[in-house]
C-alpha cells in the first residue's frame, strides 16, 4: 500500500468511466478556479487603494456579461448532467447473465452469502472478468456497502432488498467499507474484497466445509416451515404452486399487479398479500425469520424455474 | 476619481447604545435590536467554542490510524456534538441573529425591528433550547450523527438522542421568529425612499433567507417530534421493524436540510456583497442579477433535497430531477461569484482585514462550488458519497465560506458596534492564518475522499494516514487563526483607538450615524434619495 495515496485503485470495467467523468469535473475546477483568483488577484493588485480618500468611477454593470455568465456555465452543467446521469443509470443496472451474491449488513459486521453456499463474514470473495450482482439488506439500521476500488457504494436499507454490481477486472484484495454511519462500531464494520482468478475462485468455493447451496437450505426451511402444505410443487391448494413464480407477474385480490422480484418473494413471507383467486389465509413470519433465512428461501423460489416454465397450455 | 470626506480626529458620542443603560436588566430586558445582537454574539461565541473544542479533539484523534485519544464511541459523540452545535446553535444564528440584527433596522433607516419584544423572546427560546442541549451533550452525548438517521436515532442508539433533540427543537422556533420579524420589518419599516431596489444586498439576502426560516424550520421540528413518537411510544413511523419507512425520514430530513445549507450561506454572501462594495468603493456589478440570484437560490434550494438520497433506491426518475435542479441552483451562486470578481474591475481595492476575508471567501466559495458539482452528478456521486470528499466539500462551503463571510462581517461593522478599532495588522495576520489553515485542513481532505476514506470512521486503514496528519496540522492553524481576533476584539472593545462613524468611508445608512449608534438610530427617519452604494458624484447615482 502506498504511503501518500492520491488514487484509489481502478480495479473494474466500471472505475475507468467513472475516473474519466471525475478527472473531467477536477479540469473544470481548477480551469475555473484559477480564472476566478487569477482575476481576483490581478484587480486587487492593479486597482489597489492608492489614497485614502480616493473613490473610483461606478458603472452599473453589463448585460451582455451577465447573460454570458448565466448561460455559459448552464450549457456546462447540462453537459455535465448527461454524461454523469449515463454513467448513473450504467452503474445501476446489472447485466441479464450476473452472479448472485447476498449480503446482510448488521451492526457490525457484514455477512455474505454465496449461492452455491459459502458464508463469509466482512469478506467478500469474488472472480475475476465475471459480472456480480449484490442483492442486499440489513437487519438493524441503514448501511452501505462501498467498495472503493470498484467506483461502487449503495445504502443497505432495513425492510428492503437493494442491489449494486461490478465486474472486477484485476486480481489483488481492496477495501471494503460501511460507508453509511449505523452506530458505534460504525468504523469497524469494514472488511476486504478478494478478486481471483476464475480457477482458484472454484477452488476457494470447494474448499470451504460442510456446505449447502443456498437454495438446498431454502428448500429444507420450506420443508420445516410446512409452506409445502399450502403451497405445493405442481397445481394448487389454499395457495398457489410457487413453480415458475420468479420473474412473473401476479395479480393481487386488491386489483395491483406486481412483478415477483427478490424484493417481493421477501414482503410475500414477511407481511404476506393475498392473492386474486386465493383466500387471505397465509399468516406473517416476521421476526420467526432473520434476513439470512429469508434469503434461503428466495434462493430456493427462485430455483424453482423462470416463468417460462409456468405457461400452461391450453 | 472622486474622493470621500474622512474624519480626522473622531470621538465617541457623549451617549450611545452601550451606555444609554447600566445594569443587569438594562441587558437581558432590553428590546434594542442592537444589544439583542450583542447577546447572541456572546452566547453563539460560548457554541462556537464547544463545536471547536469537538472538532479540535476529533483531529487530535484521528492523528493515528487506530485513534490516538479516544474509543469510537466517544469519537461518535465528538462529530455528532460538533456537527449538531455548528449547524443548530452557531451558524444558524451567527450573520442572521448578530449582524442581521445589529443591521437591517439601521439599514433600512428603522428605528428597531417591527416586534422588539418577539426579538427578545427569539433569544431566550435560543439560549432554552441550547441549555437543554448542551446539558445532554454534558449528560453523556449523543453519537447519531447531526443527520439523525433512523431506525439508528429512534431504535438503537442508547446515548441522549431525546434530550438533544428536544434542545434543537427549541431552538428552531427562535429562528422562526427571528425569520418573521425580518420579514414584517424589511416590508413595512423602510424609510421613505427606502425602495426595493435602493436595498442594500445584504438586506434582499436577510430576506431570502428570513423566508427559508419561516418555511423549512417547521419541517425539522415536525421531523424531531416523529423521532420522539417512533423513540417513546414507538409509534411506527420510521424503523421497518415497527412498520415504518427508514427512507421517509431522510426526505424529511433533507427537505429542510438543504434549504438549511442556504440559512447558512444566503447571509455570508450578503456580507460579501457589503464588504466588496465598501473595501472597493464601488457599486455592486450587477445590482439587480445579485439581489435575484439570492432569490432564486432560496426558491430552487427547496427542491434539491433527493441529491442527498441517490444511493438511497430512490427511484432513477426522481434522482434525475433533483440531480438536474442541483445544478440549477449552482447557476445564481456562479453569478455572484463572477459579479463580486466584476465589482473589483476598475475599484478602488482596499487591502484592509474586512477586504481581504471577501478575498478568501470567494476563493475557497469558488472551490466549494464546484466540488459540489462532482456531488450533483449522479454517477461521481456514487462513490464520492459518505466519504471526506462530501466532508471536504462543505467546509469549503460552510467554513470557507460561512464563517470568511461572519468574520469579514463583523470586521467591517465592529467600529459600527463599539465605536473603536480593532488593530489591522493583527487582523490581516488572523485573515491569512484563517486562510492557509483552513485549506491545509480541507484540502487534503478531497482526496482522502477521492481514495475512499468514508466519513465518522473514528478508525481507519494506516494508507490514510499522512493526509490525515496533514489534515490535524492544518486545524492547528485554523484554531489559532479564530483565537486572535477573540483576544484583539476583547482589547478592542475596551481600549481600541476610536474610530467615528464612518472609518472606511463606505456608504449606506448604517455610515451616516454615530458609532455606536444612539438608541434609536437615527435623530429623525431619514429619507432616501439614492441608491445603494451611492460612491459616484452625487447627480448621477438617484436611483
Amino acid at each position: 500500500m502506498h504511503l501518500f495515496p492520491i488514487r484509489p485503485p481502478e480495479a473494474s470495467t466500471l472505475a475507468p468511466q467513472w475516473d474519466h467523468l471525475f478527472y473531467f469535473l477536477t479540469l473544470l475546477t481548477v480551469f475555473f478556479s484559477t480564472l476566478i483568483f487569477a482575476l481576483v488577484f490581478y484587480f486587487a493588485i492593479k486597482y489597489r487603494r492608492r489614497q485614502k480618500d480616493e473613490v473610483p468611477p461606478q458603472n452599473e454593470g453589463n448585460l451582455i456579461l451577465e447573460l454570458g455568465w448565466t448561460i455559459i456555465p448552464s450549457i456546462i452543467c447540462v453537459f455535465i448532467f448527461g454524461w454523469s446521469s449515463q454513467l448513473f443509470m450504467r452503474s445501476q443496472r446489472p447485466p441479464a447473465a450476473s452472479t448472485e451474491i447476498f449480503v446482510v449488513g448488521k451492526q457490525w459486521m457484514w455477512k455474505v452469502q454465496h449461492p452455491e453456499g459459502p458464508r463469509e463474514i466482512n469478506q467478500l470473495h469474488v472472480p475475476v472478468g465475471v459480472p456480480i450482482k449484490l442483492t442486499m439488506t440489513s437487519e438493524d439500521v441503514i448501511h452501505d456497502f462501498g467498495i472503493p476500488a470498484f467506483r461502487i457504494k449503495k445504502d443497505v436499507v432495513p425492510g428492503i432488498y437493494s442491489t449494486e454490481w461490478f465486474t472486477a477486472t484485476a486480481t489483488g484484495e481492496y477495501h471494503l467499507f460501511c460507508d453509511q454511519y449505523c452506530g458505534m462500531g460504525h468504523s469497524h464494520m469494514a472488511g476486504t474484497v478478494v478478486v481471483m482468478k476464475p480457477e482458484d475462485y472454484e477452488r476457494w468455493l470447494t474448499s470451504q466445509m460442510n456446505v449447502k447451496p443456498m437454495a438446498a437450505e431454502g428448500e429444507r426451511l420450506f420443508g420445516q416451515l410446512g409452506c409445502n402444505t399450502c403451497h405445493p410443487g405442481q397445481g394448487k391448494n389454499a395457495g398457489p404452486s410457487l413453480q415458475g413464480l420468479f420473474g412473473s407477474q401476479v395479480k393481487l385480490q386488491n386489483g395491483q399487479t406486481l412483478a415477483a422480484d427478490e424484493g417481493f418473494i421477501r414482503q410475500a413471507i414477511l407481511g404476506p398479500q393475498a392473492v386474486a383467486g386465493y383466500p387471505a389465509l397465509m399468516p406473517t413470519f416476521q421476526g420467526q425469520l432473520n434476513e439470512e433465512e429469508v434469503l434461503e428461501l428466495v434462493a430456493y423460489i427462485k430455483s424453482l424455474g423462470p416463468p417460462a416454465e409456468r405457461k400452461t397450455k391450453p | 476619481m472622486s474622493t470621500v470626506a474622512l474624519e480626522t480626529t473622531p470621538t465617541l458620542p457623549e451617549v450611545h447604545y452601550l451606555n444609554a443603560d447600566y445594569g443587569w436588566r438594562s441587558w437581558l430586558f432590553t428590546t434594542d435590536h442592537k444589544r439583542i445582537a450583542w447577546l447572541y454574539l456572546i452566547s453563539i461565541t460560548f457554541m462556537f467554542a464547544i463545536g471547536g473544542l469537538s472538532a479540535t479533539l476529533m483531529r487530535l484523534n484521528l492523528i493515528e490510524p487506530s485513534g490516538l485519544l479516544f474509543e469510537p464511541a466517544s469519537y461518535n459523540k465528538l462529530f455528532t456534538a460538533h456537527g449538531l452545535v455548528m449547524i443548530f446553535f452557531f451558524l444558524t444564528q451567527s450573520i442572521p441573529t448578530v449582524l442581521g440584527n445589529f443591521l437591517i433596522p439601521i439599514m433600512i433607516g428603522a428605528r428597531d425591528v417591527a416586534f422588539p419584544k418577539l426579538n427578545l423572546l427569539s433569544w431566550y427560546i435560543y439560549v432554552l433550547g441550547a441549555t437543554i442541549f448542551v446539558l445532554s451533550l454534558l449528560t453523556g452525548g449523543v453519537d447519531t450523527g447531526w443527520t439523525l438517521y433512523t431506525p439508528l436515532s429512534t431504535t438503537y442508539a442508547n446515548t441522549n438522542v431525546l434530550s438533544a433533540t428536544v434542545g434543537i427543537f427549541i431552538a428552531g422556533f427562535s429562528s422562526i421568529l427571528t425569520g418573521l420579524n425580518f420579514i414584517v420589518t424589511i416590508h413595512k419599516m423602510r424609510a421613505p425612499g427606502m425602495t426595493w431596489f435602493r436595498l442594500p444586498l445584504f438586506i434582499w439576502s436577510m430576506y431570502a433567507t428570513s423566508v427559508i426560516f419561516v418555511l423549512a424550520m417547521p419541517v425539522i421540528a415536525i421531523t424531531l417530534a416523529l423521532i420522539a413518537l417512533e423513540r417513546v411510544w414507538h409509534v411506527g413511523i420510521f424503523d421497518p421493524g415497527l412498520g415504518g419507512d427508514p427512507i421517509l425520514f431522510q426526505h424529511l430530513f433533507w427537505f429542510f436540510g438543504h434549504p438549511e445549507v442556504y440559512i447558512l450561506i444566503l447571509p455570508s454572501m450578503g456580507v460579501i456583497s457589503e464588504l466588496v462594495a465598501a473595501g472597493c468603493r464601488k457599486r455592486i456589478f450587477g445590482y439587480s442579477f445579485v439581489a435575484f440570484s439570492s432569490v432564486s437560490i432560496a426558491a430552487i434550494s427547496f427542491m434539491v433535497w433527493g441529491h442527498h438520497m441517490f444511493l438511497t433506491g430512490q427511484s432513477v426518475y426522481a434522482g434525475l430531477v433533483f440531480s438536474a435542479l442541483s445544478f440549477a441552483v449552482a447557476i445564481p451562486s456562479a453569478v455572484k461569484i463572477f459579479n463580486w470578481t466584476a465589482t473589483m474591475h476598475k475599484g478602488s481595492v482596499s487591502y484592509d482585514a474586512p477586504m481581504l476575508y471577501a478575498i478568501g471567501f470567494i476563493g475557497l466559495f469558488t472551490i466549494g462550488g464546484l466540488t459540489g458539482l462532482f456531488l450533483a452528478s449522479m454517477g461521481t456521486d456514487v462513490h464520492l458519497h459518505d466519504t471526506y470528499f462530501v466532508v471536504a466539500h462543505f467546509h469549503y462551503v460552510m467554513v470557507g465560506g460561512a464563517i470568511m463571510g461572519y468574520l469579514g462581517g463583523l470586521h467591517l461593522w465592529w467600529p459600527k458596534m463599539t465605536g473603536r478599532l480593532y488593530p489591522e495588522a493583527w487582523a490581516r495576520f488572523a485573515c491569512l492564518l484563517v486562510f492557509v489553515g483552513f485549506n491545509l485542513t480541507f484540502g487534503p481532505q478531497f482526496i482522502l475522499g477521492y481514495v475512499g476514506m468514508p466519513r465518522r470512521y473514528a478508525v481507519y486503514p494506516a494508507e490514510f494516514q499522512v493526509l490525515n496528519v496533514l489534515s490535524s496540522a492544518g486545524a492547528s492553524i485554523l484554531a489559532v487563526g479564530y483565537v486572535i481576533p477573540l483576544i484583539y476584539f476583547i482589547w478592542s472593545a475596551l481600549k481600541g483607538p476610536i474610530a467615528g462613524p464612518n472609518p472606511w468611508g463606505a456608504k449606506g445608512l448604517e455610515w451616516t450615524i454615530a458609532s455606536p449608534p444612539p438608541t434609536h438610530n437615527f435623530e429623525r427617519t431619514p429619507i432616501v434619495t439614492e441608491e445603494a452604494y451611492a460612491y459616484g458624484p452625487e447627480e448621477a447615482h438617484v436611483g
